[in-house]
């Protein structure tokens, strides 16, 4: 993991070219054309990748929330943390690009979709989650009732977004009765692109989680 | 934890035991100190007779479901929210002592969900006095009220024992459980909106399914859970 390439961490550089990779050929190569998304269909290989990246966090974060709950290690615990803040951020991402997606496809920055809407409970529940460790001083107890917390949005969030679009109508792909991407129009060209970008974002996410941890890491023992 | 689960056999039934002596103590103390059930009772009727004078007439079903549920959703916040944060330190210190903690909080969630189903009922009966009656299918409503209190109720006593670890304990209530109510209140505003209707049962099937399983899920992910905030 600690390999160096002049200075940085090989995935560190491998999220850097990725991530160029995506900026650029994302909007170089060919693409199907097809109606009302015509070009827009680029934005898949931004929006629909810094979602993956933040699914991948918030994953992360349950897991250590988990671990913090069996072992009681404050590491754990300040990973947890700071992967729902970088998880937040890219989520603002994704909300930016999706919007923007929204008002070229559907017509509107916002419309009444159950996925749109699930991000928005997502937002809500992590900002929450935030301010509930604000308001709490003492280490150990803030830890676990964070712990505590994460573990049930995560599963009331997965709930939101996964189970209930599949029971009404969206405007998504793959759900109410529309075709998912990766049924046709995910040929080979923008699978190149589509899957090196997920690796990408979810680095970039890894390098900044990555970058707090250790600045907290620190904090705490010269604090001591 | 693993302390109550190696006891084996008699663990079910001396939880059952515990469970029920907790519930009936929930029982007692609400009926000692009624004001607190009386300001919720209030609570409600006051809430209705606002929203009354507010829209004046509700003429459309969709807003009149939703109305009610959102007025349901603010009475669950204060008849519920207040459930861990009444307890004073001592007599959780004693509780810790003499009980597991998956029969405390199984009691509390079952006495919110008796509180929530009567005021869910009283609210309704206020509601269709002032605001009028627009429910076609009496049954299917009764269910849903039925599985939206308990729901209400089990999400909140989690959310009301982290709350009440912190110290501005009711605003924090609020924003930690609205956005997880979420899959919850649409699942069931859908499932009354049915009802409102009187459309044929077999679409609302799903809609049930859905919420018991979140239930479920809920209750399980409480019991797991609230071990963790027991110890203090």
């Amino acid at each position: 993991m600690n390999a160096k390439v002049m200075g940085l961490a090989w995935w560190k550089w491998l999220s850097v070219i990725l991530i160029t990779y995506d900026l650029i050929a994302g909007l170089l190569i060919d693409v199907p054309k097809l109606p009302i998304l015509n070009e827009s269909i680029r934005n898949l290989f931004y929006h629909v990748t810094q979602w993956f990246g933040m699914m991948i966090l918030l994953t992360v974060s349950l897991v250590h929330s988990i671990l913090h709950l069996v072992r009681g290690d404050m590491r754990s615990d300040r990973i947890a943390a700071e992967g729902t803040k970088v998880a937040l951020f890219m989520g603002v991402l994704g909300v930016l690009t999706g919007s923007l997606w929204a008002r070229f496809t559907w017509g509107d920055w916002w419309t009444n979709d159950p996925k749109l809407n699930g991000v928005a409970m997502g937002m809500l529940v992590y900002l929450a989650y935030v301010v509930l460790r604000g308001s709490m001083e003492e280490e150990q107890k803030r830890g676990r009732v964070a712990a505590v917390y994460n573990i049930f949005a995560y599963v009331m969030f997965m709930v939101f977004i996964m189970v209930l679009p599949r029971l009404t109508d969206s405007l998504h792909p793959g759900n109410g009765g529309n075709p998912g991407f990766g049924g046709y129009d995910l040929n080979y060209n923008m699978k190149l692109v589509f899957y090196p970008a997920i690796i990408g974002w979810t680095l970039l996410g890894v390098w900044l989680l990555n970058v707090r941890v250790r600045l907290l890491n620190l904090i705490e023992e010269n604090g001591k | 934890m693993g302390k109550y689960r190696k006891r084996g056999g008699g663990y079910l039934c001396r939880m059952w035991q515990q469970v029920r002596t907790l519930f009936l103590k929930e029982f007692q103390l609400e009926l000692r100190n009624r004001y607190a059930l009386n300001g919720i009772l209030l609570y409600v009727v006051s809430t209705v007779f606002v929203c009354y004078l507010s829209f004046k007439q509700v003429v459309s079903a969709p807003v009149w479901n939703a109305l009610f549920w959102v007025i349901m959703l603010f009475a669950a916040l204060n008849a519920v929210g207040r459930s861990f944060i009444q307890e004073s330190r001592g007599r959780m210190l004693y509780f810790y002592t003499v009980i597991g903690p998956q029969a405390f909080v199984l009691a509390k969630m079952l006495y919110n969900a008796l509180l929530m189903a009567v005021i869910g009922v009283l609210a309704y009966m206020i509601y269709v006095w002032w605001v009028g009656d627009m429910v076609q299918d009496h049954t299917l409503f009764v269910i849903a009220l039925v599985l939206g209190s308990t729901g209400f109720a089990s999400i909140l006593t989690l959310m009301s024992a982290i709350a009440a670890k912190t110290e501005n304990n009711l605003s924090l209530m609020a924003i930690l459980s609205f956005p997880v109510q979420l899959p919850f209140l649409l699942t069931l505003i859908k499932l009354s909106k049915n009802a409102v209707d009187g459309l044929d049962w077999s679409i609302s099937y799903p809609l049930i399914g859905v919420l018991l399983l979140l239930e479920v899920i809920i209750i399980t992910l409480s019991l797991l859970l609230f071990p963790y905030l027991w110890r203090d």
